[in-house]
């Protein structure tokens, strides 16, 4: 019946009904937000512990970390079906899909190893060795590198596309959590959970060229734990995840100074914009709810109920 | 800030250690000791216990060296219960200057003391007595277990949050006993907690038979107390205590709500990724011990990675510095306490199932660094040795 009711909704509704998917780590579950209404429209189970989500460049296939289940899930984002496993090595946590739509590029955090995975042969391709407890994940725009980062190694490891090769390794401050390529692949942002920090790396050199550091009024420097963050289409400014400290900074992608503090949910982790990116949704895994950041006026507006723990968000637009 | 083109090649030898630019010898140094029988056949003392968590380390080190073209290695020298420490001790200082030490605290001061171990870096990874880290410090040695008092003090504040304020306590008549009682005696005062009665164990009847009739007289005279106390460090008697008592009271201390370093239902921060790679390499769960030996190799491997270096003095200068943190699964950053050369480190409040809280609690402030308010602080500090 409600089944039946949801169906209908989604069928009536038009074309351009935003949606953000949120990864519920401890409800084996995704919560579907609908952008206009922000609220919880459906609840799609998934395998065990979903963390990294991520959707193919139209939008017909949706990818999902589940990390427990030790699989990456393929599923029909209209019927919410699962259509398939891809082998992904042990405990897949996050992971990036390449410009060319076919090759998953995942982290394997128990193993040390980042596994590319072809998506239509549905084979493991080639696995990499990396530092220990690899995280995050990125691609640049051409596609040429993808970027692993090891929370306890402390590194980004480069790898060459073609040749499947690290390529080189940057040291970066203590638990890299998650890395963004900017400015057309010109520079890669990588956020030190443990450190305190984000570091601003030249794509080119491999070298750190800058360093975000942050201050939170009444939070002790030790809570202010970065972790996702992302960039406003113009690129101008970054939104940054500080974890337990509940805030999200809001940094001047050119100077890397921060401009504002938001005070959203509790652990706040990773986030996704609305596809007008007007708003701005961070997934808060202690208080199990997303706060939907208004970005013009950079304050938290609303908060949505979701499951236990969520963790990653991705838009649908 | 490291560039290494061609790192591809530099992997393919970093197995040959003489081409590594960078190479870091540990000896891993253990003064075996007799653990007296308690009366539960339920628990053994692991052979390899801290021994697992070094080895760890070892691997966590040289997975980061692979990168860097830097090399580790670690040798495993263990003496027998009564057996002699100190030719090995000599004889693993003309190796190397870096020792991770696994001795009980007089062991660790004779090493310490030893002419060849001056210019050392010797980790203490065993010990907890207070006074190595105040009077009896040296400066060639760091500690990455926490002391009695950094526990104490962890428990403590927790029951002031809880505003469970009546304590009584019974320790056993045992020297580990008398001065985890003695520690949690000196926290609650600190604390401004009143522990009203101390009655010691001195039994030696086999309570696992009679517990049910002998623990609720026992307790009779502690009146009521909003918690009971336990200072019983070899796990002989408290554990028949629980629910034994003339009045229902949680326990704390030895047993039921613990503070130590480690424990192996730590799982935020990431833990639970240390605590299944410490099982997948040990078969068994992590302990305070391991752990501390696993913080002083990445303690090490961090400081090898940021400074490129392998001298012992430029990296106890880094360690000691405040550029140096080191990510322990813990929540937050931890450091070396410059005055005495302890690690800071949140200290988790553990049941056997499930963590409680973590140390030091919302509230507790400090000046510099809230985890100071764990153990003695610097101005209380009776160590000199490292010019403070």
């Amino acid at each position: 019946m409600i089944r039946a009711a949801l169906i209908a909704c989604l069928a009536a509704a038009p074309a351009g009904a935003a949606e953000i998917w949120v990864t519920n780590e401890k409800d084996n579950s995704i919560s579907v937000i609908d952008v206009a209404r922000m609220e919880v429209i459906r609840t799609i189970p998934t395998g065990e512990r979903p963390r990294g989500i991520t959707f193919n460049s139209d939008y017909s296939r949706v990818y999902i970390c589940a990390s427990d289940s030790d699989a990456v899930q393929v599923m029909d984002p209209v019927s919410g079906e699962i259509l398939h496993d891809l082998p992904s090595g042990e405990d897949p946590e996050q992971f990036v899909l390449a410009p060319d739509d076919r090759h998953l590029y995942i982290a394997n955090e128990d193993d040390a190893i980042t596994t590319v995975v072809d998506v239509e042969t549905r084979q493991v391709v080639a696995q990499i060795d990396v530092g220990i407890e690899p995280e995050g994940m990125a691609v640049s725009p051409d596609g040429k590198y993808v970027v692993t980062t090891s929370e306890t190694t402390n590194m980004a490891h480069w790898i060459d596309t073609a040749s499947r090769k690290i390529v080189a390794n940057t040291l970066v401050d203590s638990r890299p959590r998650h890395a963004e390529f900017i400015h057309d692949g010109a520079q890669l942002w990588v956020s030190a959970e443990i450190g305190g920090t984000v570091s601003v790396i030249d794509s080119a050199t491999h070298a750190e060229t800058g360093k975000v550091r942050f201050a939170v009024k009444g939070v002790h420097p030790d809570l202010i734990q970065p972790v996702g963050f992302a960039f406003t289409p113009d690129e101008g400014t970054a939104f940054v995840a500080l974890g337990p400290s509940n805030h999200v900074a809001v940094v001047n992608t050119e100077t890397l100074e921060v401009e504002d503090y938001i005070l959203v949910g509790r652990r706040v982790w990773h986030m996704a914009f609305s596809p007008d990116h007007k708003w701005l949704f961070t997934t808060n895994g202690v208080s199990g709810d997303v706060s939907v950041i208004d970005v013009e006026k950079r304050e938290a507006v609303r908060s949505i109920k979701v499951g236990r723990y969520p963790w990653g968000a991705a838009v649908r637009p | 800030m490291w560039l290494r083109a061609g790192i591809t090649t530099l992997l393919v030898l970093s197995a040959v250690a003489a081409r590594a630019e960078v190479a870091l010898h540990v000896i891993y140094l253990r003064q075996e000791v007799e653990h007296p029988p308690v009366l539960s056949n339920l628990d053994t003392v692991p052979e390899d216990l801290g021994l697992a968590g070094a080895r760890l380390g070892l691997e966590d080190n040289r997975t980061t060296g692979r990168f860097l073209a830097h090399d580790y290695s670690m040798e495993e020298v263990s003496v027998p219960p009564g057996g002699d420490l100190i030719a090995p001790a000599r004889e693993a200082l003309s190796e190397t200057a870096m020792l991770v030490l696994d001795a009980p605290a007089a062991d660790v001061l004779r090493v310490a003391d030893l002419p060849e171990a001056q210019g050392a870096l010797i980790f203490s990874i065993s010990a907890p007595e207070d006074a190595l880290r105040a009077g009896d410090c040296r400066a060639n040695v760091l500690h990455t277990l926490p002391s009695l008092a950094m526990r104490s003090d962890a428990l403590m504040q927790f029951l002031v949050k809880r505003r469970w304020s009546d304590l009584a306590m019974v320790q056993g008549a045992h020297p580990e006993d008398q001065a985890w009682g003695a520690a949690l005696a000196a926290s609650a005062a600190k604390f401004g907690l009143k522990l009203r009665d101390t009655k010691t164990w001195a039994y030696d009847a086999d309570m696992r038979r009679s517990a049910f009739s002998e623990g609720p007289l026992f307790t009779q005279e502690l009146k009521d107390p909003d918690i009971l106390l336990v200072a019983d460090e070899r796990h002989d008697f408290a554990r028949y205590l629980a629910y034994n008592t003339w009045t229902p009271v949680p326990m704390a201390g030895s047993e039921g709500l613990r503070a130590e370093a480690w424990a192996p239902v730590v799982e935020q921060w990431g833990a639970a990724q240390l605590q299944s790679r410490f099982v997948k390499a040990a078969g068994r769960g992590m302990r305070p011990e391991d752990w501390a030996a696993w913080a002083a190799m990445r303690s090490l491997g961090e400081a090898v990675t940021r400074t490129g270096e392998a001298q012992a003095d430029v990296l106890r200068a880094y360690l000691l510095s405040e550029d140096f943190e080191l990510g322990g699964f813990k929540g937050r950053p931890l450091s070396y306490r410059p005055w005495n050369g302890q690690l800071r480190q949140p200290i988790p409040l553990t049941t056997e199932r499930a963590m409680v809280a973590m140390a030091p609690l919302e509230g507790f402030l400090h000046r510099v660094n809230e985890l100071d308010t764990l153990g003695a602080d610097r101005a209380e500090s009776a160590c000199t040795a490292f010019g403070g």
